[in-house]
């Protein structure tokens, strides 16, 4: 069994959360006493029907007010696969959250009420899908029951959306009529939409590949912590402690480490205590090397024959989602995985018009804008193109005088 | 599959591994709370597969509220002095004397929300800057929206609505002097994935999640141990009774399920075929409002 992680955007109004709700229900998921929460809370509203989204919005914040403020993470199982939905705000002034839940996410799933077509939301939602470079996306066409079921109304809404992702780059698409309220083709096909020849969402949920997600090619191991005992009889002992991002390593490989550039071999791999003959992402080890360098905190350790690009300056789209507005000469520290750096935002290339997706240009970016920005680094930076792999192109803005994160950056 | 494919719970583990180094590459003054339940002890198992053959670089660190199960504070200090790691107490009874603190009365005068103050006093006792626990989101709805890294201010408190961005695997625990942060490692484990993982890594827990015999009193559908500090009415319905803990909280606010597991695996087949929720089945200080966890959180509460 593996774990598949994903995240579903859309407002309370495209059925979200009904969806999730459906999709927990379904799966057995939900509890009888959380389901007799839900009941007297719904009774309390006044309201007829169960309201599934009761399940979902864990704050009372979002309760009282009927929307999704900040990410929740709910967890199902079926006999095939676990999965961690992300279950995201819609709004505009919460896309930070989104994004959040968005920049683990093997999937997303797109809702699009099948009244409305294609809107300015699902527009920002793509564009977030396509800056993330989520390997996935499922649109899924909900309320098909309001539409009568009609295969008309669905093509069009296809044919839309594919158009607004190609202008995206968005390239692994699936799309799936719905109904979320009754369960068409959410958990079983459905024989109210018998021109639809796919899958059910959560066939498709339990069989998409995923393993392609990770990188298995690009050795890259970034140091978090070292492991020195210093007692008498493992006085010699120094160990890399890490995780391994992507790619696979064996004993005796020859690696670099970054930034110094000082290389070595790899002279043995620990996992849980064990020696292994390899490791392979996202496995955390402990890797120890035939020479000893000066290794710590933040270092890359990576094969000599396959380098990252190591570089000043920075070509960055930018996901602002500070409070205060982001203007040229702003300096932050850039954290890329365990390494951390001052950093300068020298230029603001343009902003991107969600509505038109249009290139702007603007001198400052304010709250959830994204930008394509020139970042300049105090010392050079290890990292590969994000659409190459996420693991290690992500990087994130962080203000020193209030700590907060204000930015994440996809490296270009 | 794959030959270069983790499964679920290796994937689990290696986050979690993950997540307790960046708190050791990140913080000066770390600690690891830890109750002697079956998620802190499966936090300790992370660590030792996180940092050995090295010393842990944090206290274990237990808030005592004086109604623990004995089996489980015999179970704390029989597993601390076994891994060598260093193991600090401190008692709710004490920061009752020291501030003054008014006892809570009624028939399960529980010391749960007492706890938050000692913890505190903890803190700043030691100036923790990063406390890890293990809370899993799938446990209750407040936790199901909490950040990996969740910031608290000086006082411990949680702001549900302002809440750092997490991006990919990469966490910022910077702070200012006197905040500090709450780091949950487990917290994409479900129930059911710390008892795979229990069985699957043989880890040793305290006698009372298996079943055993004891004496009950049954309140409002749920079983309550009968100790010293519960107050029992004659009215009360006391019997004994095959049961055994699904949580491991204290004695004035964890009921017991009757069941006859006394196996890892009777027990798993137990929580699939279970149809409540680990909290709904035997927290009684959940129920007191539909915020509770989220209003004790906001109040500095783990």
């Amino acid at each position: 069994m593996d774990i598949l992680r994903f995240i579903t955007a859309g407002s309370v109004d495209d059925g979200k959360s009904t969806l999730i709700g459906r999709l927990l229900y379904d799966s057995k998921s939900i509890m009888i006493d959380q389901l007799e929460a839900i009941e007297k809370q719904t009774k309390n509203r006044e309201e007829g029907d169960i309201d599934l989204a009761l399940l979902t919005d864990g704050l009372r914040a979002e309760r009282e007010q009927g929307i999704t403020i900040d990410v929740a993470y709910k967890y199902f199982s079926t006999p095939k696969r676990k999965f961690i939905i992300a279950d995201a705000p819609g709004h505009i002034q919460y896309t930070r959250n989104m994004v959040t839940g968005a920049s683990n996410a093997d999937l997303i799933i797109i809702l699009v009420d099948a009244r409305n077509g294609v809107i300015e939301q699902t527009r920002r939602h793509s564009i977030i899908a396509a800056l993330l470079n989520i390997p996935h996306v499922v649109v899924a066409v909900n309320k098909m029951d309001m539409v009568g079921y009609s295969q008309d109304t669905y093509n069009n809404i296809v044919i839309d959306y594919a158009n607004l992702a190609q202008s995206l780059g968005i390239k692994n698409v699936t799309y799936i009529p719905i109904s979320a309220l009754d369960g068409d083709n959410v958990v079983e096909r459905s024989a109210n939409i018998p021109w639809y020849e796919g899958r059910a969402l959560l066939d498709l949920l339990e069989t998409i590949e995923v393993e392609s997600a990770t990188n298995l090619s690009d050795a890259r191991f970034p140091v978090q912590y070292v492991i020195r005992p210093q007692t008498e009889d493992l006085h010699d002992y120094r160990g890399y402690a890490g995780k391994l991002i992507s790619g696979i390593y064996r004993k005796g490989d020859a690696v670099t480490v970054l930034p110094s550039g000082h290389r070595s071999k790899i002279q043995s791999i620990e996992i849980g205590g064990q020696e292994v003959a390899e490791a392979f992402a996202p496995q955390s080890i402990v890797l120890h090397l035939e020479d000893d360098i000066d290794i710590s905190r933040g270092d890359l350790i990576v094969p000599s024959a396959n380098l990252p690009r190591l570089e000043q300056e920075l070509l960055v789209d930018l996901c602002w989602m500070g409070s205060k507005s982001l203007n040229e000469g702003n300096k932050y520290l850039l954290q890329i995985n365990s390494k951390r750096v001052k950093a300068i935002v020298k230029e603001i290339e343009y902003k991107l018009d969600v509505h038109t997706l249009e290139k702007k240009a603007s001198a400052e970016a304010g709250l959830n804008d994204i930008v394509r920005v020139k970042i300049k680094t105090a010392t050079p930076v290890a990292y590969d193109p994000y659409d190459d792999f996420r693991a290690n192109g992500g990087a994130i803005l962080i203000d020193e005088t209030s700590n907060v994160t204000v930015g994440a950056c996809m490296i270009r | 599959m794959s030959k270069y494919r983790l499964d679920h719970l290796d994937q689990l583990e290696s986050e979690a591994i993950h997540i307790l180094r960046e708190v050791a590459g990140q913080f000066e003054r770390p600690a690891l709370l830890f109750s002697g339940g079956k998620d802190s002890i499966t936090l300790v198992h992370l660590a030792l597969k996180a940092f050995r053959p090295g010393k842990f670089p944090f206290p274990l660190v237990h808030i005592d509220t004086g109604h623990n199960f004995r089996e489980a504070l015999d179970f704390r200090d029989t597993l601390a002095e076994r891994i060598g790691e260093k193991l600090v107490v401190r008692h709710v009874g004490d920061t009752i004397k020291a501030q003054n603190l008014t006892e809570p009365k009624g028939k399960f005068a529980s010391r749960n929300a007492l706890q938050t103050y000692t913890l505190l006093d903890t803190i700043s006792e030691f100036r923790f800057d990063a406390c890890i626990g293990g809370a899993r989101r799938d446990e209750e709805k407040a936790r199901a929206k909490e950040r990996i890294f969740s910031v608290r201010d000086e006082f411990g408190q949680w702001d549900p609505k302002l809440q750092r961005p997490e991006l990919w695997n990469t966490y910022n625990g910077r702070i200012h002097k006197g905040e500090n942060v709450r780091v949950f490692p487990i917290s994409n484990w479900t129930e059911l994935d710390i008892w795979n993982y229990i069985r699957r890594e043989k880890i040793e827990l305290p006698s009372i999640y298996f079943a055993h015999q004891r004496e009950v009193l049954e309140h409002e559908g749920q079983l309550v141990a009968v100790s010293e500090f519960i107050q029992v009415e004659e009215t009360d319905k006391v019997s004994v009774k095959t049961v055994r803990y699904r949580t491991v909280g204290d004695m004035t606010c964890t009921a017991a399920v009757e069941s006859g597991a006394a196996t890892i695996d009777d027990i798993i087949n137990e929580i699939i075929a279970t149809k409540t929720s680990e909290r709904g089945e035997t927290r009684i200080d959940d129920k007191v409002s539909e915020a509770a966890m989220e209003d004790r959180k906001k109040g500095g509460y783990f």
